[in-house]
Parts: structure tokens; C-alpha cells; sequence
């Protein structure tokens, strides 16, 4: 397998019970894998936007995205791939900061534009946003600082300029 | 003002407003209510199987043999699960069906109250959609809708899954049921694109060895005639799925037969050797293509579905277009003379004599219908015999509803269908015990047709008790029993792959006495032994037509159906021929 891809999909879902559920199932069931997966309602309370993203061949995407077509639930789809567009994710990253070690995260943490959101005497909660290769990257740069626990979003995905997803 | 109904009583008006003839289903605690209602106000007859699972069948082929969607009805917990594997086989098979499951109370869900089972959880994976009924008010709304996503664009199964308590025959709420439904997020594409279709048809001109390849589609998007039209209009070759069958008329000399797995010698070769291939309503299923990547090599292929998740999902399409068999069928008919002439259209005719002679040559040579290929001598019934004499002493006109094994495979290659909707078998999920409750959808439906099942000791088994359903409805059904005493498609691989060793195949003399049984409940039994009695016995049983005959045929053990592609790694046309020839 040759032509491996990240992908990401944008989707526009009713706000149903058991919606979430035939997308995520479909997923398991056709042999999809899912990388990340982030969903919350929108604007628009009927309906939820969801952003997934999936390492897949050409033709799996293909398969795919007219497997979620067909889910009666799904209102709209994009595969933002390869247009345009912006991708955020969000992490919180707790780490042990003693001594010359917390200097350095915060240094770190500057550098990445990230914020330290709790402090205590022995840690930082640190929050930082970006693609998800600047996160990779800030769990690179603390080199061997202790990390306690990272909790990220997955990522959320947005065309770039008027283009929209909507009813 | 509306009519004020409880919920039970919506569902009784509501399959009453849909035009609903039958309901197939077996109450149980959470659907009493809904029970309750269908009996006091007597709307829609109710058929009351032995088992959930007959329910799904016999309400899959109503629908298989009408067009027609199927109802079922059935309780919790057990209700519903036994409903799953009639369920699983119209999704397979792309039969619209509605099935209505009851609940537990809506309070009680989550707890794993008595009876409790996640229905929208364990059928997702094979509805097109379920419903969990949230509002009694609802319930009309849903009811419509979901006939409607069961019915349009690609049809498959629909699950509406209600709890008891919003059936409750004191809470009555205002009921109206709506002509037509909207859903914003599906919205099937019936038409395909005219400049695809044009183009279709440009490719098809260019064609020296041109196949007509389809299957399910046609049939249940109603477009056999137009499939006749269009490709007698071309005199193109035609074969079919076994999906597929009835689809273009099986004695026309333009029709190849069944291909695949045990297609005819004449189908499969043309397909490997065809240089453009119309596929229409099928799916390039595995039983269909064998080896993906040897499938067909020289063929530019068009395929025409309504689904576009079907196309270049197995095999990559040159020309794809979404549509339904039968839009897309007359609008070929109607651009054919914009593309092409009448000369030009006689050319091509002409051109295709060579092609022709080669197919006729396949078919002289190894084709099932030019001559027996089995042994005629052995003094055994063989299977295909038996069917031919079916096929006599009907007509060819019967609704042949099929089990699962070699009984399966010989009906459809020496049954030939010359209409749609007389083939009734499950394809995809293969699907062993589908066959008696599938017939009684079909007797059901069409009381003055011949319905016969055609079974095998051992399909028959799963769903035997079925037998005391028909004497309740009073069913004349005519059970074909061609008793190998094996689970013998099991047993052909196994005397193909495995040495002969017969793991689990044989029942070690545990048949019952089949004629006694279906005297018990009251049915006919006819035992038939030897080759030269199989007609008289065949002309027997459909003079009785207001009896059921269970027609136990002994045939020869050790047949094997052939053709049968090699697998794996084989193309379209390698083949074996018989237990010693291999193409
Ligand atoms: C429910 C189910 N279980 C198992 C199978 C696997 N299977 C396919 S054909 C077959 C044997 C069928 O035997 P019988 O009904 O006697 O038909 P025959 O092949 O002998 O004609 C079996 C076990 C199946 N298709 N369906
Ligand atoms: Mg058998």
C-alpha cells in the first residue's frame, strides 16, 4: 500500500440519537479505521458538524465517503484534504516542572505559543492549540521533561475562504 | 381536528393508510398494545408464523415476488433477535421490508429490563435505517418515512423499534398520515446523467464482443422489459446474477444465463472475453467476478446502479452512472437514435455475427441446455432432472422459492425464468431455512399460482415448522425436497478441497420420515425414488391444488454442481466442468 493518505472529512450530521452511532459503526464494520474523530452541535441545534480524520488508499476514500453518503443521517460531506483549509487541534499537556525544569517548559511554551493554565508546585497544565503536527512537535520539543497526562481534542477542520459546509 | 388514536391504534391506521395486505408477524409482551389494536379494528389481516424469523421471509418474499414493501411485527427481546437473520437477508439482497419491533417501556431501556434487547444496536449494521420511537405523535411520521427510505433510491430494510408504553391504549394523541415525507439528508438520485448515458451508449456502438450484464436491479427496480427491449434492439448478448434472473427471459436465445461461481460455460467465457460489458444493477460481487484483477481483462465496462457505493467499489468502472435500472434503460432507448442510426445500428448487428458464432460454439460445446451434461444412466435421480421436470410440469411459470445449497444452484441453472419475480432465493446472505416461509409470502400473495420451495434435507429443517403455519392459512404449496442425504454443497467441498472427509455433512441416519411428518400437520407426502416416475409425480402434485405436497425426491448423493469456477485465483473463465474436466 503505496498511496496512504491522512484524510479529513467534514461532516454535517443530524443531531439524532443513534446517529453518531451508524457513523462510528460503518467505520468498524466496512474495516475504516478512524485516526480522530472530534463532534459537537452547531449553530444550527438540529444539526451536528463532525471532523474525522483517516489514514486511507485513493479508492478507500472514495469507498467511504459514499458508504457515509448513504447513512440517512448524514446531511452533508467534504473531504477537506485536498482543497484549502484549516485544521485545530486542541491539547493539554500536564507535566512535572521542578527546579530548572520549569523555566524550560515555559520556554517551550512560549516558543509553541501555548498557555499555562495550572500551576502547582510541582507541574504545569500547559494548553496549546494548533495543527496536529505543531502538537507532535511540542511533545518533541520537551525533550526529557516528565509528562504526567496529554489529553487532545482530535482535529476540528474548516475550508478557507467563502466555501462553506451548510444546509 | 384530527382523530384521536393511542399508539397501538397508530400503527394499525397507519399500515392501513400505507396499503399494508398482510402482516407477518408473533406477539409477545411489549407489543400487546399494538396486538390489542390490529384485533379491534380488523384493518389488515395478520399472519401469525411458528417462528420470527419466518416472519422476516415470508415478508422479504411477498416483496420479492409483489414489489410490494413486507411488514413484520414482532415483540422484544427474542422477537426481535429472531427477526435478525431474515432481516440480514433483505439487506443483502436489497429487498425494501419494514420491520416494526416493540420495547420495553421507555423508562425501563438501559436497565436490562425483562425481554430488553437493543434493537437499533444490533440491527444497525444490517438496516438502511431504524427508528426508536421517542413520541407516540410520532409514530405515523415514522411509519411513512420509513416506507419511504425502504422503498426508494437503493431498498433495504427499515427497523422502527417502539416502546410499550407509548403504545398504551389510554394515551390517545391526534393522528394524521402524511401523503408524502421529506428528509432533508436523503434525497436517492432515480435519473442518471444524460451526457454519461450518451457516452454509454457512443462505447457500446464501438463494441465487437459487447455483454449485458445484470442482476438484482432490474428485477426490483421493475425494468425487465426495458432490459428485453434494448437488447433485442442490439441483439445483445445477455446474462444474469443470480440476483438477477427472470430479468431478460431465460429461453430467449439472446440470454446466456447465469454467470459466476456456477455460471454457464457460455456466460462466464463471454464475459472474460467481452470488450465492453453493461452492467446494470449488479455488483460485481465475489461470487460474480472471482479474481478481481483477472476479471474480465479486455472490457471497458459501464455500470449503471442506484447506488453509487456499488460502483468501482470491486472492480474499477470505466463509464459510471447513477441511476435506476429503469430510468436509465429508457433513456438509453430513447438517445439510441440519437447516437447511432438505423444503418448504423444494423451494422452493428451485423458485425456481432462473429461473436455470436463463437457463443454459440461455448454453448454447443458445454452449455447446460443444449444437452444433458449429466449422467443419464445411473439410474439415480439426478437434481438437475428433477428440476427440469419441475420446470415441465409448471410451465416454467412458477414462483420458485429457493433454500440454500446444490438444490439452490441446480434451480438456477436449469429453471429457466422467462418473468421477473418468480426466482425467489436469497443471494447475498445465503441464507439455509428461507425457503418455506419465503413460499408462504409468495402463496400469500399470489393464491391462484403455482408456488412451489425448492429444498434440501437439510434447509428444509430450519425452518420446518412452518409446515402447521400453512395448515393455519390454508397454503398449497408444493415442497420440493431433493434429499441427498448430505449437507451437500458442504460436502462438494468437501470432496473437492478436503480429501472427501465429510466433517459434519451427514446425519448418520437421523432423517425423519418426511411424508409422515407432513401428514402430521395435515399436508400431503409423496416419496419419489426413481428418474422414470419424476414427471408423473410432478403432474400429481400441482393437479392438487388446495394441498400442500411435500415431494421428498431422492436424488443421487454425490452429484456436484458444475460448472463451478476455480478458486482462487482463477478469471471469469476457468472453470471446472465436471468431476474430471477442467476448462
Ligand atoms: C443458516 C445457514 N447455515 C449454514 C449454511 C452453510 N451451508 C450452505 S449450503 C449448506 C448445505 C445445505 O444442505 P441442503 O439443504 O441439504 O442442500 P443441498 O446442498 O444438499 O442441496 C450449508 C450447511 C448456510 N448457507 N446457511
Ligand atoms: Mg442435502
Amino acid at each position: 500500500m503505496t498511496d496512504l493518505k491522512r484524510r479529513i472529512l467534514s461532516v454535517l450530521l443530524e443531531n439524532e440519537p443513534g446517529a453518531l452511532s451508524r457513523l462510528v459503526g460503518l467505520f468498524s464494520q466496512r474495516g475504516y479505521n478512524i485516526e480522530s474523530l472530534t463532534v459537537a452541535v452547531t449553530d444550527d441545534q438540529s444539526l451536528s458538524r463532525l471532523t474525522l480524520t483517516t489514514i486511507c488508499s485513493d479508492h478507500k476514500i472514495e469507498q467511504i465517503t459514499k458508504q457515509l453518503n448513504k447513512l440517512i443521517d448524514v446531511v452533508k460531506l467534504v473531504d477537506l484534504t485536498d482543497g484549502a483549509h484549516i485544521e485545530r487541534e486542541l491539547m493539554l499537556i500536564k507535566v512535572k516542572a521542578l527546579g530548572a525544569t520549569r523555566a524550560e517548559v515555559k520556554r517551550c511554551c512560549d516558543i509553541f505559543r501555548g498557555q499555562i493554565i495550572d500551576v502547582n508546585a510541582s507541574s504545569y497544565t500547559i494548553q496549546i492549540a494548533g495543527t496536529s503536527d505543531k502538537l507532535d512537535a511540542f511533545i518533541e520539543s520537551l525533550g526529557d521533561v516528565n509528562i504526567i497526562e496529554v489529553v487532545r481534542t482530535g482535529v476540528s477542520g474548516i475550508s478557507r475562504g467563502e466555501k462553506s459546509l451548510s444546509l | 381536528m384530527s382523530e384521536l388514536l393511542s399508539g397501538g391504534e397508530m400503527v394499525a391506521r397507519a399500515l392501513k393508510d400505507e396499503g399494508v395486505e398482510f402482516i407477518f408477524g408473533y406477539p409477545g409482551g411489549a407489543v400487546l398494545h399494538i396486538y390489542d389494536a390490529l384485533h379491534q379494528t380488523q384493518f389488515t389481516p395478520h399472519i401469525l408464523v411458528r417462528h420470527e424469523q419466518a416472519a422476516t421471509h415470508a415478508a422479504d418474499a411477498y416483496t420479492r415476488s409483489t414489489g410490494k414493501t413486507g411488514v413484520v411485527l414482532v415483540t422484544s427481546g427474542p422477537g426481535a433477535t429472531n427477526a435478525i437473520t431474515g432481516i440480514a437477508t433483505a439487506y443483502m439482497d436489497s429487498i425494501p421490508m419494514v420491520v416494526l419491533s416493540g420495547q420495553v417501556q421507555s423508562h425501563l431501556i438501559g436497565e436490562d429490563a425483562f425481554q430488553e434487547t437493543d434493537m437499533v444496536g444490533i440491527s444497525r449494521p444490517i438496516v438502511k435505517h431504524s427508528f426508536l420511537v421517542k413520541k407516540t405523535e410520532d409514530i405515523p411520521e415514522i411509519i411513512k418515512k420509513a416506507f419511504f427510505i425502504a422503498e426508494s433510491g437503493r431498498p433495504g430494510p427499515v427497523v422502527i423499534d417502539i416502546p410499550k408504553d407509548l403504545t398504551h391504549p389510554d394515551l390517545k394523541y391526534p393522528y394524521h398520515y402524511p401523503e408524502t415525507v421529506k428528509i432533508r439528508s436523503y434525497t436517492p438520485i432515480e435519473k442518471g446523467h444524460s451526457g454519461q448515458i450518451k457516452k454509454a451508449l457512443k462505447l457500446l456502438m464501438t463494441a465487437k464482443r459487447p455483454v449485458v450484464y445484470t442482476g438484482g436491479g432490474v428485477i426490483q427496480g421493475n425494468a425487465s422489459e426495458l432490459l428485453t427491449q434494448f437488447a433485442r434492439a442490439l441483439r445483445l448478448p445477455v446474462t444474469n446474477t443470480l440476483m438477477g434472473l427472470g430479468g431478460y427471459p431465460g429461453t430467449d436465445p439472446q440470454f446466456l444465463g447465469m454467470l459466476g461461481m456456477h455460471g454457464t460455460y457460455e456466460a462466464n467465457n463471454s464475459m472474460h472475453h467481452a470488450d465492453v460489458i453493461l452492467a446494470i444493477g449488479a455488483r460485481f460481487d465475489d461470487r460474480v467476478t472471482n479474481t478481481p484483477s483477472k476479471f474480465c481483462p479486455s472490457a471497458k465496462i459501464i455500470h449503471v446502479d442506484a447506488d453509487p457505493a456499488s460502483i468501482s467499489k470491486t472492480v474499477a468502472i470505466d463509464i459510471p452512472i447513477v441511476g435506476s435500472a429503469k430510468t436509465v434503460l429508457e433513456d438509453m432507448l430513447t438517445y439510441l437514435p440519437e447516437i447511432a442510426d438505423q444503418q448504423a445500428i444494423d451494422n452493428f448487428k451485423n458485425h456481432m455475427d462473429e461473436w455470436w458464432q463463437q457463443i454459440n460454439l461455448w454453448r454447443e460445446n458445454h452449455g447446460l441446455w443444449v444437452k444433458p451434461r449429466y449422467d443419464t444412466h445411473s439410474g439415480l435421480i439426478k437434481p438437475q432432472q428433477a428440476i427440469e421436470a419441475l420446470f415441465k410440469a409448471t410451465n416454467g411459470e412458477a414462483y420458485v422459492c429457493s433454500d440454500v445449497g446444490q438444490h439452490q444452484m441446480f434451480t438456477a441453472q436449469y429453471y429457466r425464468f422467462d418473468q421477473p419475480r418468480r426466482w425467489i432465493n436469497s443471494g447475498g446472505l445465503g441464507t439455509m431455512g428461507f425457503g418455506l416461509p419465503a413460499a408462504m409470502g409468495c402463496k400469500l400473495a399470489f393464491p391462484d399460482a403455482h408456488v412451489c420451495t425448492v429444498t434440501g434435507e437439510g434447509s428444509i429443517q430450519m425452518n420446518i415448522q412452518e409446515l402447521s403455519t400453512c395448515t393455519q392459512y390454508g397454503l398449497p404449496i408444493k415442497i420440493i425436497n431433493l434429499n441427498n442425504g448430505y449437507l451437500g454443497m458442504v460436502k462438494q467441498w468437501q470432496d473437492m478441497q478436503y480429501d472427501s472427509r465429510y466433517s459434519q455433512s451427514v446425519y448418520e441416519d437421523s432423517l425423519p420420515d418426511f411424508i409422515k411428518l407432513a401428514e402430521a400437520y395435515g399436508h400431503v407426502g409423496m416419496k419419489v425414488t426413481k428418474p422414470e416416475e419424476l414427471d408423473q409425480a410432478m403432474a400429481d402434485a400441482f393437479a392438487m391444488t388446495d394441498k400442500l405436497v411435500f415431494m421428498d425426491i431422492y436424488v443421487d448423493p454425490h452429484e456436484h454442481v458444475y460448472p463451478m469456477q476455480v478458486a482462487p485465483n482463477g478469471s471469469m473463465r476457468d472453470m471446472l466442468l465436471s468431476k474430471t474436466e477442467r476448462t
